[in-house]
């Protein structure tokens, strides 16, 4: 190790993210590199997931072969817990979602969060409440008008349980006043079929998993859960693009940011300057134009949290989940 | 005619020297794929995708398509052959495909998997053609209770099947429920039943249940009873080839039930696996052949391959016009779909009339180029069963160790897959059936989830099973199939007194 890697090691993570350009990491991948994705082919982690190995291979940003391997088992535990058996190696890389720290603690797993190295978050996912295309309700405050009038609450579709869906669902439940059944599937596409179907009131998928249906005309948006609206992009129907859905708040139901970052992780025990190869590499990555496209494509937004930013965005979001678990009983004892 | 217009249209398009091309090497991978066990679809189209990504998106989904019927024709392969299903759905096949294998008859066996195949993708494919958009709205009436009550029909099918001892299958499939039950629950978010090991979160995958049931099962069986079995004497013989086509004729109504049953089970998202099995069960009960089902009787497997592929080659179509995947190849393809910059769903058809038309095109020309090319292998295939079973078992227990291992690189699964072998023998041994504790393992979950999601949705309450006309009659068909078999037995008991 050079002089100036072991100074920079003593400096930690945060300033290798600071000076990424002129600190040279001196670690290099020496042998083929595996991505591992916790969730099944055709999702949205997995379309992340090759993305990312898309450009890598594209621009030649190193020089080893790039392994995708699927590990859908348990909503992504499996990844999870593979990788923690993977301490110290620094050619296995897992790409997840917020669920990385947020599913040890509703589920008892063998693994938890701390047991793995955090990268990066590179972008975020967006939230929506979609309603049926025919439903009599234009804003999220007639929505939740009519759900309170109505016996027993509206049903709420979602992908997983105790996941972000859900915990969005209780979200919306507490602040607006309302019953909400959260009934769960196995992924977003399939509350989208639902609630065109009619058999759900409502669901709250991210932008690409209800994009077709929107533009088929079976199920429209009602609002965003973020501060400002989404970019103008396309037109998605014959009068609409993104931009003229309405932040919730705008619309009358006061949760004002809600995203699901998509994020990649090394194994615990990698040494800093294996740290810093992989943030340096993605942050790469994001500069190329084929990474843009792919955020466009998806209708999610860009962002890049690494290092010490990306430790304390965890442990915020943390306590925000645990509060809300611990409300609804879901926290399990370890 | 605006589809049969639309057709034209699209078969301008697919036939051209490169399409042609892509056709044939993607049957051809996708038969090497499907032959491969542990490799299979799903894995040989994602190995594929990231070529497609600088191709138009018809002649990516081309090549992908092709690969799938490719190595769907492969996957029957194994089954009949070696006792080996590569796929879910092709399960079923090995129930009469492989005993008449082994019967010295692997040709025909082969012969008739695949013309029943074809033509069952052939109907699929025309289902498409006339009907596009009223299946589509078809699927949408599909909620939880209509799922369960589709699940509840297949193991209802399945219950007192001739020959066995209906609690004998009652507690095959009450075993497979509590194996498909294994890892997180998908309602509660819960971690079930994995008995101190961290890595059965995962649940227990299907390929690695079957490799061990019925490849290292059979195995161990064999060994036990003839460890002198040589090669099956078999002729490698085009003629039987043609004949046995000649002859498929004759098992006309079997085919169009099994066809229809098919159909019906890809447009509603019940899938291919659970049309299979049905097919299977209902073949069993209503033919005049009926006890030699198991046996290596012709319509045991026409039943299943002709339903295995008109459903999987009709799931393609909720894919394309809702978004919902069918199959786990079709979920890849999906995700193929979104990178090519296009979105699967309602207006497919209307925005991308090119790629859609295309598609529907080259599914005429992938499946009859896919067709020829199997039926040409045939021989060379069955010739295979000629090779000496002190060179055929070590290999066997080879493709199914790899095969475990590569559904997600663990040694677990290895393990698992013995077990499951030493289960598998068990089951013959005590004469217990394979297949209900199979399809539990396969649609055991699924089918708790849609109960569970029902009752969610219901509060509670039963009645949204007999809420529409749609559920009602699923349900009630289900009973039937379930009560049926307990009358007859009454019936002859009566009539033996008497």
């Amino acid at each position: 190790m050079s002089l100036t890697a072991r100074y920079v090691a003593a400096c930690g993570v945060s300033l290798l993210a600071l000076t990424v350009g002129q600190a040279k990491a001196d670690w290099k991948p020496t042998k083929s590199i595996e991505f591992v994705v916790t969730a099944g082919p055709g999702g949205g982690t997995d379309n992340f997931a090759r993305a990312v190995q898309n450009v890598i291979t594209k621009h030649k940003l190193i020089d080893q072969p790039i392994v995708v391997v699927n590990k859908p088992g348990g909503s992504g535990a499996e990844g999870y817990i593979y990788e923690k058996s993977q301490a110290g190696d620094p050619h296995k890389v897992v790409f997840g979602t917020s669920n990385a720290w947020q599913q040890p603690m509703v589920a008892k797993l063998a693994y938890n969060y701390t047991d793995l190295t955090p990268i990066a978050a590179m972008v975020q996912d967006e939230f929506l409440l979609w309603v049926k295309q025919d439903a009599p309700y234009k804003t999220a405050k007639d929505y939740v008008a009519a759900a309170n009038a109505k016996a027993g609450g509206f049903k709420m579709g979602g992908a997983q349980s105790k996941d972000t869906d859900e915990l969005l669902t209780r979200m919306i439940s507490k602040e607006a006043g309302i019953k909400l059944v959260y009934v769960p599937f196995k992924g977003g596409g399939e509350a989208a079929v639902q609630l065109a179907g009619g058999h759900i009131d409502s669901n709250v998928n991210n932008p690409s998993e209800s994009l077709g249906q929107w533009r088929g005309g079976t199920q429209r948006p009602l609002c965003v859960f973020n501060s400002k609206r989404l970019p103008k992009g396309d037109k998605i129907t014959a009068t609409e693009s993104w931009s003229d859905v309405p932040t919730c708040v705008e619309s009358g139901l006061n949760i004002p940011m809600f995203q699901q970052p998509r994020t990649v992780w090394l194994p615990s025990k990698v040494t800093p300057d294996q740290v810093t190869f992989y943030i340096n590499l993605m942050k790469k990555v994001q500069e190329q134009p084929e990474w843009k496209e792919y955020v466009t494509h998806t209708s999610q937004t860009s962002t890049f949290i690494a290092g010490d930013e990306f430790a304390k965005f965890i442990k915020e979001d943390v306590e925000r989940v645990h509060k809300i678990a611990s409300e609804e009983g879901w926290l399990v004892s370890k | 005619m605006d589809n049969l217009e639309a057709l034209l249209h699209g078969f301008s398009i697919a036939i051209s020297v490169q399409h042609i091309l892509l056709m044939l090497l993607g049957v051809f991978l996708g038969i090497v794929v499907g032959v491969l066990p542990g490799l299979g679809a799903p894995n040989g189209v994602s190995l594929l995708l990231p070529l497609t990504f600088g191709m138009q998106p018809v002649s990516a989904i081309i090549l992908l398509s092709s690969m799938y019927w490719g190595a769907l024709f492969g996957g029957s392969v194994t089954s009949i052959l070696f006792n080996i299903p590569g796929e879910p759905s092709s399960v079923a096949t090995t129930f009469d495909g492989y005993p008449m294998a082994r019967d010295g008859r692997p040709t025909t066996a082969l012969a008739t998997a695949f013309s029943s195949a074809a033509f069952g993708a052939f109907a699929g494919v025309v289902l498409i053609t006339v009907a596009a958009s009223w299946v589509a709205s078809v699927a949408l009436e599909f909620g939880p209770a209509e799922y369960f009550a589709v699940y509840l029909l297949a193991f209802a099918s399945f219950v007192g099947m001739g020959g066995t001892p209906p609690v004998k299958t009652l507690v095959a499939l009450a075993i497979g429920f509590a194996i498909a039950a294994i890892g997180i629950d998908t309602v509660s978010g819960s971690v079930r039943l994995t008995m101190g090991v961290d890595e059965l979160v995962k649940g227990v995958n299907f390929v690695v249940a079957v490799m061990g049931l019925f490849g290292i099962g059979e195995l161990l069986i064999a060994v036990e009873e003839e460890m002198h079995v040589r090669g099956v004497n078999s002729k490698v013989d085009w003629r039987e080839v043609f004949r046995t086509v000649g002859n498929m004729p004759k098992y006309w109504w079997t085919l169009l039930r099994s066809t229809a049953i098919g159909c019906w089970m890809g447009i509603t998202p019940g899938g291919p696996t659970a049309a299979s099995f049905m097919s299977y069960g209902i073949a069993k009960r209503f033919s005049r052949n009926g006890a030699n089902f198991g046996k290596g009787e012709p319509e045991g497997i026409i039943a299943p391959e002709a339903a295995d592929h008109s459903a999987g080659t009709s799931a393609l179509l909720p894919m394309l016009a809702l978004g919902i995947p069918g199959s786990a190849t079709a979920a890849v393809m999906m995700g193929g779909l979104m990178i090519w910059g296009l979105n699967p769903g309602p207006t497919l058809f209307v925005d991308q009339k090119d790629f859609v038309w295309g598609l529907i095109a080259s599914m005429y020309l992938g499946n009859v180029v896919a067709v020829l090319m199997v039926l040409l292998t045939v021989p060379l295939f069955a010739a295979l069963m000629r090779v000496p079973f002190f060179i055929i078992a070590p290999l066997i227990v080879v493709i199914c160790t790899v095969g475990a291992y590569s559904v997600s690189n663990s040694y677990l699964d290895v393990m698992l897959m013995m077990g499951f072998g030493v289960v598998g023998y068990l089951f013959k041994k005590v004469q217990y059936p394979i297949a209900p504790l199979v399809l539990a393992i396969v649609i055991g979950d699924k089918a708790e989830d849609a109960f569970r999601q029902a009752m969610l949705l219901s509060g509670g309450s039963l009645r949204i099973f007999y809420a529409n006309a749609l559920v009602t009659t699923l349900v009630t068909v289900a009973i039937i199939l379930l009560l049926v078999p307990l009358f007859l037995t009454m019936y002859s008991k009566v009539v033996r007194r008497s």
